[in-house]
């Protein structure tokens, strides 16, 4: 072997282990951040934390009661309208990949995903927040909507795509209309995968922070109106977490991994939902 | 004939809906401008080349956010890119295959975890782990600009490395799609000529080149957005320095911390003018980011779609 | 398929085909004469006896396994130098596992594993101490479907040149227009080296990765079905350029076209379901196997 081809092979080999190292680099930050939640978090949850409203500044122990629910109404208005708007257009898409239209709002989608949070969240301010001249959950939901939107639309269409062909032509060789093709045979072979994917998408939303600190703003009491200002799990560990108060740290730890435990099990779920569709298409 | 009037009006029902999405893109970028007609009149050019901020006076300059922002983000390529294009390398083309799902699932599990999470992470874990390294640093070293500053913890490092973790999944999810798009012919044709597997994988990476651009681009505009996590950790001042140690802020946090306490119009309209620019950013880097991928893509599909004579037993 | 089908194949398609089939010393016929001469010289030799004087690769008893399963039983044949051989058979039976078998590209693909020996000037390719990197500069090979690299001629030529360390210039200039000069290729680009290899037609881009395969001197060349995606033109310009290839180099292709086969080469072996069924001459093979099998797949009645 030449000294020339020793060195390229070295060379290779040194390549090849700093590629790993990368892994390795990577999986660091996420086994401590993992470490952490769970350390600080577990912990800290306790039944008062799902049960208690905050308790006044000084004050230790009290929960998230209202934040919970809070975020739970916002990720429902959120629903309402992302779910029917993404997966109408998803269905579009994968019924007609080819056309212009279907490329430029595919496109639209992908940009839209890529727009910062915060940007969409002014665009809910301006929409909702400004005529009325008062923060609300309706305005923070709104801005969860729309940052939906754009994985549902991408998850539907990825999901129908996995749906077999023959289905499709099976149903349409029966003489069933497009419609009835979607709807009634494509759509329910996808839908397991579908509604994880939805699942997926509001845990995502669900962590957002940054647009509802304009929109639904937070609130300290409990309230269920949707024309007031909101509480939700991530504004409140913001606040806590910006406070000087080691037992809002506490509780700001046990939101963060009640959130970390909810996006988890969401996304193995979806996994597992996506492995299915995937082996069900394998001839 | 009836089924012909189903599919046009099914087509057009859902398409109705599809045009929405493009409707929102508009939307967006029509009510920024709309809200912050005020402060482009007022300020004009000199807003994005002016230092001032000050909310009592009415006078608005928004350089030190735009330069907190694209430094804290460059900084962020810079750490995040040879490590998210390591990170899909070894896992499309080195790892074994048994490992390959499970890598690609735990580094996608970084996209996953929600910006506050890092945000708190940040605030008592990298923080404090910040503040020693800047204590420890050599005052010969505090001399040169870049490490000059006060250890204080928070500020443009900080900011970096958690931009960084947060951009890494993202940049290397779509560089495995790439490598993976890469057709094995050009490895195999690197290969039959004596090529060693780095040189082979090199070639690989040449063919995905515009993909590859394309997906650290997708992480610039990732980085260049982020608000939560940087705004707990970036030290939130206004200044204009290459220090990595000293406080600094970006587009995206200002707007979070501030929007609720802009009292009056101006005000208001100059936050949403910052958010409007952040817009106009975040959006050019993702178009041409997803036309490069796309560039790409297609190039790969072309030579597939032609006829090919089936496969050997070599797939069997 | 008879005799004289297989002649006119022969004499029709390539413009000049001067036989191969002649001991050093002979006398060369004219093409004309070529039919007759052929049909004499199977007749009257065995088929093996001819070309076995010197042996580039030796094959013994090779075994090749994909996980679990057998791809390729007790493979033994003598491969001759500076001959054309063809590895033809049906979709699956082996053939190309074969010739990648050669220079070791199914390395590439895990769970592969070899056993048994292929040997190249006496030293075994899958020996402990051969490298893969040197062995496959010295074995070339060029694919079924053309892949050139998304560069300029002049750099795909140049690539394995480039990664042996060759920076000289004037030298590599040399090498390059040599290398696209025996691919025939030279006199259709020389005036935009520098252009992308992209923009060539299919045939051109496949001389060109034959003349990126030769660039690095190679003393073997493998060929997996290296005109299968071609028209019949640029099929037949390949066919010529392997013709006469063959006085450098070592030849092995892969082709699932049996008129090609018959055409280019001067030894065929017969590969059905992983095992070597026949090897021998071209004409004995095409003209009078002696398997029942070969027979039957020759003459087109299965495949």
């Amino acid at each position: 072997m030449t000294a020339n081809l020793r060195r390229r092979k070295l060379f290779s080999r040194v390549f090849e282990v700093l590629c790993a190292l990368a892994v390795v680099v990577a999986l660091i930050p996420l086994a401590m951040i993992l470490f952490y939640v769970i350390k600080e978090g577990a912990g800290a949850l306790n039944w008062d934390f799902f049960t208690k409203m905050p308790k006044p500044v000084g004050e230790t122990g009290g929960g998230m009661a209202n934040a919970i629910v809070g975020t739970l109404i916002l990720i429902g208005i959120a629903a309402l309208f992302a779910i029917p708007v993404g997966g109408i257009c998803g269905v579009h898409l994968a019924e007609y990949p080819e056309t212009k239209f279907s490329s430029a709002v595919r496109f639209a989608a992908d940009v839209l995903n890529g727009v910062p949070s915060i940007v969409v969240g002014i665009f809910a301010y301006g929409l909702v927040v400004l005529p009325v001249k008062r923060f609300s959950a309706l305005a923070g939901g709104v801005a969860l909507g729309f940052l939906m939107v754009p994985i549902v639309v991408r998850t539907t269409e990825e999901l129908l795509r996995l749906v077999p062909g023959g289905l499709r032509e099976g149903a349409l060789a029966l003489g069933a209309t497009r419609s009835r093709a979607v709807f009634s045979v494509i759509v329910p072979a996808a839908l397991p995968g579908i509604l994880t994917g939805i699942l997926v998408a509001l845990a995502r939303v669900a962590g957002e922070t940054a647009p509802l600190l304009f929109t639904a703003l937070g609130n300290r009491f409990w309230s269920t109106s949707l024309t007031q200002p909101i509480a939700s799990l991530t504004v409140q560990v913001y606040t806590y977490a910006q406070s000087p108060y080691d037992d809002w740290h506490r509780q700001a730890w046990a939101g963060a991994f009640l959130l970390v435990m909810i996006i988890l099990t969401l996304s193995i779920a979806a996994r597992l939902a996506v492995r299915r569709l995937e082996r069900m298409n394998r001839p | 004939m009836r089924r012909s009037s189903d599919d046009r009006s099914f087509r057009l029902g859902t398409g109705a809906f599809a045009a929405l999405v493009l409707l929102l893109v508009l939307g967006i970028a029509f009510e920024l401008t709309r809200q912050s007609m005020l402060s482009i009149a007022k300020f004009g050019l000199k807003f994005w080349t002016t230092s001032t901020w000050n909310p009592v006076s009415g006078d608005f300059g928004a350089l030190p956010f735009i330069w907190g922002t694209l430094y804290s983000s460059i900084l962020a390529l810079l750490i995040a890119t040879p490590i998210a294009l390591g990170i899909a390398i070894f896992i499309s083309e080195l790892s074994p295959r048994l490992l390959r799902q499970p890598l690609a699932y735990l580094t996608d599990l970084l996209a996953a975890i929600p910006s506050i999470v890092y945000g708190l992470w940040g605030v008592f874990v990298l923080v404090p782990f910040v503040r020693k390294l800047e204590v420890a640093t050599p005052d010969a070293l505090k001399k040169i600009p870049l490490f000059n500053g006060p250890p204080l913890g928070v500020g443009m490092l900080a900011a970096a490395l958690i931009l960084a973790v947060m951009v890494i999944p993202f940049t290397s999810s779509v560089a495995r799609e790439i490598l993976k798009n890469v057709p094995s012919t050009q490895r195999e044709a690197a290969y039959a000529l004596g090529a060693t597997r780095w040189e082979a994988i090199k070639v690989a990476i040449g063919f995905g080149k515009s993909g590859i651009i394309g997906a650290v681009m997708l992480g610039f505009g990732r980085a260049l957005g982020e608000t939560i996590a940087v705004t707990m950790v970036i030290g939130n001042s206004p200044q204009v320095t290459a220090s990595l140690f000293k406080p600094q802020y970006t587009m995206a946090a200002v707007i979070a911390n501030e929007f609720t306490e802009a009292a009056d119009e101006l005000y208001l309209h100059a936050l949403i003018e910052i958010g409007l620019l952040l817009f106009i950013i975040t959006v050019a880097v993702n178009i041409i980011s997803r036309l490069l991928i796309w560039s790409m893509k297609r190039r790969v599909v072309a030579p597939i779609a032609a006829p090919i004579v089936p496969a050997e037993e070599a797939l069997a | 398929m008879t005799a004289s089908v297989l002649q006119s194949i022969r004499s029709t398609t390539l413009e000049s085909p001067s036989p191969p089939r002649f001991l050093a010393g002979e006398k060369v016929p004219k093409a004309d004469e070529g039919a007759e001469l052929a049909q004499d010289f199977v007749s009257a030799r065995t088929p093996n006896e001819q070309t076995m004087t010197e042996s580039k690769i030796s094959v013994r008893n090779f075994d090749f396994f994909y996980g679990a399963s057998k791809v390729l039983h007790g493979i033994s044949l003598e491969i001759p130098a500076q001959k054309v051989t063809a590895l033809i058979g049906p979709s699956g039976c082996g053939k190309s596992t074969f010739i990648r078998s050669i220079n070791r590209m199914n390395d590439i693909i895990p769970e592969a594993r070899a056993t048994g020996a292929i040997m190249i000037d006496g030293q075994d390719v899958y020996g402990g101490d051969t490298d893969v990197v040197e062995l496959r500069r010295k074995v070339g090979m060029v694919f079924q479907k053309s892949n050139p690299f998304p560069k300029s001629i002049y750099e795909n030529v140049a690539y394995g040149l480039k990664i042996g360390g060759m920076r000289n210039k004037r030298q590599l200039d040399e090498i390059i227009e040599r290398s696209l000069t025996r691919a025939a290729l030279w006199h259709e680009v020389k005036d935009r080296l520098h252009a992308s290899a992209m923009a060539l037609s299919g045939g051109q881009q496949q001389r060109l990765c034959i003349a990126r395969a030769l660039a690095v001197d190679p003393e073997i060349v493998l060929m997996d079905e290296p005109a299968s995606a071609l028209d019949p033109l640029a099929t037949s310009k390949i066919e010529e350029l392997i013709y006469e290839l063959k006085d450098n180099y070592t030849i092995v292709i892969v082709t699932h076209n049996m008129q090609q086969a018959a055409r280019v080469s001067d030894r065929t072996a017969f590969f059905m379901l992983g095992k070597l069924i026949e090897y021998a001459d071209t004409n004995a093979i095409f003209m009078n196997p002696k398997e029942k099998m070969t027979e039957d797949y020759v003459t087109g009645r299965f495949g």
